[in-house]
């Protein structure tokens, strides 16, 4: 990298901190349950914390409940006569509002059946990054082997696991997830569904780790290191395993860091059209099934919360890459034919 | 050249046909079938019996896909069970609408993304820095959350139309300028994050190449900057993009699919999803095989973008 992007790094990984925070101290963070319901504050507004009330006097955080203006467009209105205080570290949340009944804490809103949607983003945080941060895992763990097996096997082993690898790597993604996802029955439970999807990806994912890692192995088989543990009589799996794999740790990092917004997003596609996690499920992706009403995403733009926080990712971890010195749109590809495309690399 | 171009082209049949199959395959093994889907479970067991022998999905898996094989080679592709039409019909206008908006994004992207990133990789300082910044964040927006972004932008201001592909009630040059007008958000949607990665692997390729001996013989000889930049560089760096083409199909292939069905853009993406939700195997499979085609054309237009580019590669 020419120029010196460094300090891109920090503001990734605090943006990440933050998300990952939020994820991990969601049941404390979040002022409601995932699938807490207020009934008639559907497509409630956000109501933020004031210190200041309407006639200029200071108090500690309350919010103002909200009153139905009209139920034809669902329209609501902070009714600035009343103040509900803010309660803090009580039943194990950070905050609440002190009528949670009434005038529930709705920090980003309320989506189509009235639940918190920022409580439901920091739940969501969970299932989204926990699928794709296992399915990343996942496609390293088969990939670096498919790979490793390839590069260090050589001859007809190489060549039809390589092939294989290229073909799926041909195909666009997330019609192949679709196509498994659809051998499925469509209705499942979340938690087969985070198997499901996370298996799904994982596949899908691999080829690309396949490619990068026999592509390094290759190179390093050719070291002196290696030739002295093969007259030292190392086993074909301890050559594997302890010799030549741990030279991909840097490559297997960058994909991780590659994979999981790619995954992240992945969920998200599948949820949205409905083939991911069923509606009650908090993930990202099926937030975004709101967003599906035109008129609701014009009218209740809150919904599309999941969105920016899909964004965060996604940016947070490409800060982090550039910051780190990798290019995020180069190693995307590194796994690919492009990386060493040279004139003739199509046409052997 | 020839015996290349039959390579592809027996790549191209290979690719089709592989895919078309592992999809028909595929949905057959899919629990329930377009009768259950469409009649639902309370359904007379006798009228799902009769549906299911009228379409064929009362064979044996292999009776089947043997079956349709045969009817493929007479450019029969059988009918969908959903729409009642043959595949054959449906198809060619969805398909003709995905790759109007994929290869309007494509040329969006190599219009904004390749000269960004001859001036980025060429001319280091803020204004590389700023572009890189710029495109850093481009490449964090992916088509999902652009789309909807716009949709949400499109319905608050009214500059844009929210969905679709036409109005209704034009024709002839007025029906051009409205389908383009439907167009643009769809596509530059999808060209966002690929005109970043353009700019990208532009801007390194052309650093690179700015360091070879041939350019400081070119500037030694007195060949002002500018033509050496745009001409003589150019034609060195503009490899990478250009062997990247063939990949970047399938990359505006996966990105359309969410892109139609939240801009409600009539494309194969929505096809195949209603497709797939219904269980409909033949059509399914005949949107499966058009994808296929789309990629086999794009490894081609790759392929010929980089002879263009590489004189190495046409001597080959």
């Amino acid at each position: 990298m020419r120029h010196h992007l460094g300090w891109l790094r920090g503001i990734g990984l605090l943006i990440m901190g933050v998300v990952l925070l939020g994820a991990v101290a969601a049941p404390w963070l979040a002022p409601h349950a995932a699938d807490d319901q207020h009934p008639d504050l559907l497509f409630a507004p956000p109501t933020w914390p004031h210190i200041r009330d309407a006639g200029g006097h200071w108090h500690a955080p309350f919010i103002y409940p909200l009153r139905l203006v009209s139920r034809l467009e669902q329209r609501y209105a902070p009714d600035r006569q009343v103040r509900v205080p803010l309660v803090w570290f009580t039943r194990g949340r950070l905050v609440m509002s002190a009528d949670d009944r009434r005038a529930p804490l709705l920090l980003l809103g309320a989506d189509s059946f009235g639940r918190d949607e920022f409580s439901r983003l920091l739940y969501g945080a969970r299932l989204s990054l926990g699928v794709a941060a296992v399915a990343a895992l996942g496609a390293l763990l088969v990939g670096a082997v498919v790979g490793g097996i390839a590069g260090s096997a050589g001859g007809a082993t190489e060549e039809l696991l390589m092939r294989g690898a290229e073909f799926l790597l041909v195909l666009p993604a997330i019609y192949v997830i679709l196509a498994l996802r659809a051998v499925m029955p469509l209705v499942l439970p979340a938690s087969t569904v985070f198997a499901l999807l996370a298996g799904i990806l994982a596949l899908v994912g691999s080829p690309f780790i396949a490619q990068g890692v026999r592509a390094i192995v290759a190179a390093e088989r050719r070291r002196e290191y290696y030739a002295a543990a093969v007259a030292c009589g190392a086993g074909r799996a301890r050559l594997l395993f302890r010799h030549l794999l741990p030279s991909t740790r840097g490559f297997l990092l960058v994909q991780l860091t590659v994979l999981t917004p790619a995954f992240v997003l992945a969920e998200a596609t599948l949820s949205y059209v409905g083939m991911g996690f069923p509606g009650p499920a908090p993930s990202w992706g099926s937030m975004l099934r709101d967003a599906a009403n035109v008129s609701a995403i014009a009218d209740f733009p809150w919904v599309l919360a999941p969105a920016a926080a899909i964004f965060l990712v996604v940016l947070g971890l490409n800060l982090i890459l550039q910051g780190s010195g990798v290019d995020p749109a180069a190693a995307f590809h590194a796994g690919s034919p492009v990386r060493d495309a040279g004139p003739t690399a199509d046409l052997r | 050249m020839v015996r290349y171009l039959l390579r592809r082209l027996g790549f191209a049949v290979l690719l089709v046909f592989v895919v078309a199959s592992a999809s028909l395959v595929l949905t057959r093994l899919a629990p329930g079938d377009f009768a259950t889907e469409a009649f639902g479970l309370g359904a007379n067991p006798r009228t799902v019996a009769r549906a299911r022998a009228r379409y064929g999905l009362d064979e044996p898996i292999l009776t089947q896909y043997g079956l349709w094989l045969a009817h493929a080679a007479r450019l029969d592709f059988g009918t969908s069970l959903l729409y009642g039409r043959p595949v054959a019909q449906l198809i060619p206008q969805r398909a003709a609408n995905t790759a109007l908006l994929a290869l309007a994004a494509l040329l969006l992207a190599t219009l904004v993304g390749l000269p960004l990133g001859v001036v980025s990789g060429s001319r280091p300082g803020p204004l590389a820095t700023a572009i890189r910044l710029v495109s850093l964040l481009l490449l964090s927006m992916p088509p999902l959350v652009t789309s909807l972004l716009f949709v949400f932008v499109a319905a608050r201001t009214g500059w844009f139309p929210i969905g679709g592909m036409s109005s209704l009630d034009v024709s002839g040059f007025g029906l051009v300028r409205d389908v383009l007008w439907h167009l643009t958000l769809p596509a530059v949607a999808l060209a966002l994050p690929v005109a970043a990665m353009f700019e990208r692997l532009q801007s390194q390729a052309m650093a690179e190449a700015l360091t070879q001996p041939f350019v400081l013989a070119a500037r030694a000889r007195g060949v002002p900057p500018g033509r050496l930049i745009w001409r003589d560089a150019l034609r060195v760096a503009i490899r990478p993009c250009a062997s990247v083409y063939g990949l970047v199909v399938g990359t505006l292939l996966s990105g359309s699919f969410i892109v139609e069905i939240v801009t409600a853009w009539p494309g194969l993406g929505r096809l195949m999803y209603d497709a797939l939700r219904a269980r409909d195997v033949y059509l399914v499979t005949g949107c499966a095989a058009a994808g296929a085609l789309f990629l086999a054309a794009g490894s081609v237009i790759s392929d010929l973008a980089l002879a263009a580019a590489d004189p190495r590669v046409r001597a080959q």
